[in-house]
């Protein structure tokens, strides 16, 4: 089972860093016969049974492929846990665009997961644009993920993080 | 000229010293080349035939003397004593040591240069017209929005992994010298009703495989939504752009299959779900950017200097790099230079170390310290004073950099070809200089007048040539090297692509058939027409019939 990497604290604050965390859910394929406990789920499951699933006492993730928008799930998201975002190749950047959305446009406040091909190299990407939970498969530690994360100073452009924009520190 | 902050220098360091960290790990081979590869392209950092090659980002095509300098020691230092400048006002060092780039980035970094974004599926440096600031026809500077669009997409946390490439040019003026129209997104500066500022919005312009000029999304944005309407446009790219495959990945692809109508209400959908307060730049920032642009103490002069005029008489040469180098600059008794790095022979776009410091001296007393960089492979030196001209044009006679050929026939661009480039199907420099050794007679060369000619090795199309008045590409038949001609491209405000003319040609034949092909144009050429125009009304008959005719 893969390990899983949980952001503590805010991206902009100087208690910003990166923990394991115990992954209390389960990858269910679409085939698979469903486990008790919490459960990702592919969007195609999620839509044929996900209301059975929510109405009962355990946390609904699910997990949405590049070439699926997120706002299929705009009126599910306050009952979602976890939507795990996919990277079937870590080059493959719209998972970046659906993170933004889920956060700036959609107000999804739970878990933004980054699952498939994640690499630390990605990691200020990501945390820039609200994924706050990573599978990475490439052995990377918390402390690597919290260092790559936090590599640069300044950044030029605002996201869906709170960081301060090289203008706003210019115009302190 | 933008002058870097604390800010913008603490982001080099920080960029330095991650990639110093990836190459340490792949020397130490803790990263398989395969790992380091996407790690290395984000640096401008290519594998090519014989060595590495760096590709050195500078932005807008502007460079100031001490700038230009460091290059000119990098070159010396860490190449064969040169530097390749490209279509897209970059500048590539082709015989570079893996060991040696943290520390090329670093003396690169004193001097706020870098390499960011130079290579890689990201939002690529940003060109512009290299006579901002300099030109009288221009609504405004393209370099402060070209240094906003800098900013905003360095490191873009949601952009640097899009379908491919992107590249964005920008200019203010309607002479287009920068080839907007053939860039993923092309900006048009324009003048609103009540003269406040906007743009003409232009996207899936592109050469490659398969060329596309770009087509107008919005006839005028206002130029204070510009990164709320980029962002907009570059979302719907990278979430619909193909990724299945690389020759169909580009913005240009999807426009095409979507049509520009559907496009563009897609676009316009994404834009109105925008918080255009969050994304658009604040007016206090824009305005920090405007500040360093402005425009420079230039002296009050007459409009005629008696000193340049008294030159001029007494020298032939003179007269002619006036004709065809010197170009009219917005205030009176200055004018704007073009550097050809076109001398009969060279190779296209080449300078060396020792040029580069000629070029950084007389940029910095004559020319305000201000130094550029044009998509033709040329430099200009844009606030020459009328009264220094003269000596201007001693000091680059002395350097090998008078050659008056600014988009004559000579005047070619190329890009490396199979001589460096891993992707080559065949050379382009060899042919360049057949072709300009043919039209070395400057007075025939100035008879025939505007003539662009554009190389590229192979169907990357890196030289422009689907944007040529005419153009060569490259291609391997059966391991040899043959060239296809193409006429009535254009990559100006007129942009066009290209026909071709016929089979292709062996590398010997091809600066007899050119020749051939002007000959045939002086032939029926009436009034003013330049070789372009001459095509647009004749066709391709004629000159189909010049070449292979000559070639049977």
């Amino acid at each position: 089972m893969p390990k899983l990497i949980k952001l503590i604290g805010d991206a902009s604050g100087p208690n910003f860093g990166a923990e394991w965390a115990e992954d209390g859910f389960v990858h269910v394929g679409d085939d698979d016969a469903l486990p008790e406990g919490d459960v990702i789920l592919s969007l195609a499951r999620f839509q044929a049974e996900g209301e059975i699933l929510l109405s009962n006492s355990r946390r609904v993730g699910v997990r949405i492929e590049p070439d699926q928008e997120v706002e299929a799930l705009a009126y599910d998201l306050p009952h979602l846990s976890v939507v795990a975002l996919s990277f079937p190749k870590y080059r493959d950047g719209r998972a970046y665009t659906s993170a933004r959305l889920l956060r700036e446009r959609l107000g999804f406040t739970g878990e933004v997961r980054a699952v498939g091909d994640v690499l630390q190299e990605q990691a200020g990407f990501m945390v820039r644009c609200g994924f706050d939970a990573f599978e990475p498969n490439d052995g990377a530690t918390p402390e690597a993920w919290t260092k790559a994360a936090h590599r640069f100073r300044h950044v030029y452009q605002r996201a869906a993080d709170s960081r301060r924009v090289a203008f706003e520190e210019r115009a302190v | 000229m933008y002058r870097y902050d604390a800010i913008d220098r603490e982001f080099l360091t920080d960029r330095s010293n991650e990639f110093r960290h990836q190459v340490a790990r792949r020397l130490a081979g803790e990263l398989t080349e395969d790992q380091f590869k996407p790690l290395r392209l984000m640096n401008g950092l290519y594998l090519q035939l014989h060595a590495y090659m760096l590709r050195v980002a500078i932005p807008y095509g502007s460079l100031n003397s001490r700038q230009v300098r460091r290059l000119a020691w990098i070159g010396r230092t860490y190449d064969k004593g040169y530097g390749h400048f490209t279509t897209r006002q970059n500048l590539q060092f082709h015989w570079i040591k893996l060991k040696d780039v943290p520390d090329i980035l670093d003396a690169m970094a004193e001097v706020d240069l870098h390499a960011i974004q130079t290579s890689g599926n990201c939002i690529r440096n940003v060109t512009a017209d290299p006579y901002a600031g300099a030109t009288a026809e221009e609504i405004d500077d393209p370099r402060v929005w070209s240094e906003i669009l800098r900013q905003w997409s360095t490191l873009h946390p949601e952009f640097s992994f899009l379908p491919r490439k992107f590249k964005i040019a920008v200019t203010g003026a309607l002479t287009d010298r920068a080839a907007v129209k053939t860039h993923d997104i092309g900006l048009f500066l324009r003048k609103g009703r009540e003269g406040e500022i906007g743009f003409e919005v232009v996207v899936g312009g592109g050469q490659g495989r398969t060329p596309y000029i770009a087509q107008t999304i919005r006839s005028y944005l206002p130029s204070e939504h510009l990164l709320s309407y980029v962002e907009a446009i570059l979302r719907v790219y990278n979430r619909h752009g193909r990724r299945d495959n690389i020759y169909k990945a580009r913005i240009k692809i999807l426009v095409a299959a979507l049509g520009i109508e559907e496009f563009t209400r897609q676009v316009e959908e994404e834009w109105g779900k925008i918080n255009a307060e969050r994304a658009d730049l604040p007016a206090a920032e824009q305005a920090r950017i405007r500040a360093a642009f402005a425009q420079p103490n230039f002296e009050t002069l007459p409009a005629v200097s008696e000193a340049f005029e008294a030159a001029r008489a007494a020298s032939p040469a003179l007269q002619r790099f006036v004709r065809n180098n010197v170009k009219p600059h917005k205030v009176p008794g200055y004018t704007i230079v073009e550097v050809s790095l076109k001398a009969i022979g060279q190779t296209p776009g080449d300078a060396t170390a020792d040029q580069l410091d000629v070029v950084a001296d007389l940029g910095e007393r004559y020319s305000l310290d201000d130094i550029r960089v044009t998509h033709a492979q040329n430099l200009v030196l844009p606030h020459v004073k009328l009264d220094d001209l003269p000596a201007v044009h001693a000091a680059l006679e002395a350097a090998g950099l008078a050659t008056a050929n600014i988009d004559l026939a000579s005047d070619i661009i190329a890009c490396p070809g199979l001589d460096y480039c891993a992707l080559a199907n065949a050379r382009a420099i060899p042919i360049a200089q057949d072709i300009a050794k043919t039209f070395a007679d400057p007075d025939r060369a100035e008879k025939i007048g505007e003539l662009k000619i554009k190389i590229s090795g192979c169907i990357n199309a890196c030289g422009h040539h689907h944007v040529a008045h005419i153009g060569i590409l490259g291609v391997d038949k059966k391991g040899e090297e043959f060239y296809q001609l193409s006429l009535g491209g254009s990559g100006a405000e007129d942009a066009s692509i290209g026909k071709i003319l016929g089979p292709g040609l062996s590398a010997e034949k091809v600066a007899p058939a050119i020749d051939a092909l002007v000959e045939t144009y002086l032939h029926i050429r009436t009034g003013g027409e330049r070789f372009l125009d001459t095509y647009r009304r004749v066709g391709l008959e004629p000159f189909k019939e010049a070449v292979y005719a000559q070639a049977d």
